[in-house]
């Protein structure tokens, strides 16, 4: 059954739409990320113009990351405080990444630094992920071991301005986490998306959070950061398909719904190690598209 | 007085040229649709064009050739064209084409170089090229990239070249089908019918068919291009509502 999208005006299978919102809500309710980085190549794929398609995924990253909160919600796995102080952060820097995106696209070649933004960030988070949890893995796998320490002391103790996070357990200065949301923000300005997959790991390694609480906690701060865009792009570009986000969030809903389950079924070191394979997949075939010869030499742009 | 007679030659000959003129062709069009409705489930539309040449001689020796061309309105493009830089590929070089038709065919009831002469292609614009170059004429050295747009487009089946597809019987009645692809912009799409014949245009007829969503389509658009704040903020409440409502349609699921 074909789906006329429009704003896109262009007719999608809906059922293969359905079946990308789904698999993004999966990964949503698993992992705590929106799914931008891997719903817009797909949107790409079938066809959608990359500005209705950058612009109408923030819209149904809100979604499913709204499904998904509530599941944290009800679970306790929210820290609402450390949520809004990272938002504090993100709204800023979001503001920043969009003056950044406009200035840049004066210059031209907008699309080679979303690409290689996605490649670089991709690859870092997604290699220093893997390795971590492999490492975690095998430790864990030497059963008896005596329990490690918990958690070393380091600059984000010693700051200035502590504050207490009774849900992550913590006791830190409030400086880090601002400059988190911050930088975060800026990069999901860049590259439209929620910047879950930033913000998990830095959540993780530089904030020392407890991997249950980070999940809820990103997904806190993501539905407003989306929401942000997806106001800006509508207002802005007229770029926001509201029958194409129904269509992906009907199954993003659902999706996020079944991930959230399959994630509290999971050990923490898998779902990080799955996370990590999954970011640098997407990293990969990106950075293959900007290695390898064209199909064709010529493109048409998009709007001209 | 003078002047008067100065006319009267021109006059004579107005009303001698007529009868000398060859046999006046022209055409009586029919459409299976003239106006198209994008609706929520629109996946493309075969639209049949379909006439007969109405002439008031008897049929002359040499045969009667029909072309069928319809255009969808034009848009500003930029085409890119990419190159190695330190091992990556990247956009190096674009040109923008001021107005090429989003949507172009052109049906032929014989190969287009026969039926066509040079001249009249360039005269009214009628093969792809042409119709490309005639609206973006601001192109310079730049025969490559226009070359690349059409071969784009017509991969995609927004351009094609329909050679042979207009049926002709007995010189008179003609027909020919053209599929509408699924991705159709919106606006009027222009058809212009030629009557040739030794490759000289003999009559020309032109329509237009409207292209409009209708409909929650049409509603949306309008919504979204005028009433962008509201837009926004509806798309928001119904991705929050949508995932709230999901959430708990779950929970009491599993009671």
């Amino acid at each position: 059954m074909q789906l006329y999208l429009p704003i896109a005006e262009v007719s999608v299978n809906i059922f293969l739409l359905l079946g990308i919102g789904g698999l993004v809500g999966v990964l949503s309710g698993m992992f705590g990320v929106g799914g931008g980085f891997l719903i817009t190549p797909l949107l790409f794929f079938v066809g959608i113009p990359p500005a209705v398609a950058v612009a109408t995924s923030a819209n149904q990253i809100v979604a499913s990351s709204v499904s998904g909160l509530m599941a944290h919600l009800r679970r306790r796995t929210v820290d609402m405080r450390m949520g809004l102080i990272l938002l504090a952060g993100g709204l800023v820097g979001s503001a920043c990444g969009v003056a950044i995106f406009a200035r840049l696209k004066e210059l031209g070649q907008v699309d080679l630094l979303v690409s290689l933004c996605y490649v670089v960030f991709l690859g870092i988070v997604g290699g220093l992920m893997f390795f971590e949890s492999l490492r975690a893995l095998r430790r864990s796998r030497g059963a008896t071991g005596p329990a490690r320490p918990r958690r070393q002391r380091n600059w984000v103790h010693v700051w200035p301005l502590k504050m207490r996070f009774r849900t992550s357990g913590l006791y830190i200065s409030v400086i880090p986490p601002i400059l988190s949301g911050l930088v975060v923000g800026i990069l999901s300005a860049i590259m439209g998306v929620g910047g879950g997959f930033i913000m998990v790991p830095a959540m993780i390694y530089l904030l020392g959070m407890p991997t249950k609480v980070v999940v809820g906690t990103s997904l806190f701060q993501i539905i407003f950061v989306t929401a942000f865009t997806t106001l800006l792009h509508a207002v802005t570009n007229h770029t926001v398909d509201m029958l194409l986000a129904v269509v992906l969030l009907i199954g993003g809903v659902i999706g996020a719904q079944l991930g959230t389950r399959i994630g509290l079924m999971m050990r923490a070191e898998q779902l990080r190690i799955l996370l990590a394979a999954l970011v640098l997949l997407v990293c990969g075939k990106l950075a293959w598209d900007l290695l390898a010869p064209p199909a064709d030499l010529y493109s048409i742009g998009e709007d001209g | 007085m003078l002047r008067r007679l100065a006319l009267l030659p021109a006059l004579l000959l107005a009303l001698v040229l007529p009868g000398a003129a060859p046999a006046q062709e022209d055409v009586v069009l029919g459409l299976s649709q003239n106006r198209i409705a994008i609706t929520a489930n629109f996946d493309g539309s075969e639209l049949l064009i379909f006439g007969a040449v109405k002439r008031e001689t008897a049929i002359p020796e040499t045969p009667l050739d029909v072309i069928v061309t319809l255009a969808g309105p034009s848009e500003p493009v930029t085409i890119h064209r990419k190159s190695r830089r330190l091992g990556i590929w990247v956009n190096t070089s674009s040109v923008e084409v001021d107005r090429a038709p989003s949507f172009y065919a052109v049906a032929t009831s014989g190969p287009l170089d026969e039926v066509l002469t040079q001249t009249e292609d360039l005269r009214h614009a009628v093969s792809i090229p042409r119709a490309v170059r005639s609206v973006g004429a601001t192109i310079e050295g730049a025969q490559s990239y226009t070359e690349a747009l059409i071969r784009l487009r017509e991969r995609t089946g927004a351009y094609q070249m329909l050679e042979n597809e207009v049926q002709v019987d007995q010189q008179t009645l003609f027909r020919t089908n053209v599929v509408l692809p699924a991705n159709l912009t919106e606006g009027a799409y222009s058809a212009r019918i030629f009557l040739t014949r030794e490759g000289r245009v003999l009559s020309r007829f032109d329509t237009v068919i409207d292209v409009r969503k209708v409909g929650l389509e049409r509603w949306l658009y309008v919504l979204a291009q005028e009433q962008a704040l509201a837009y926004g903020l509806l798309s928001l409440v119904i991705a929050i509502a949508a995932g709230w409502g999901a959430s708990t349609a779950f929970r009491l699921l599993r009671g």
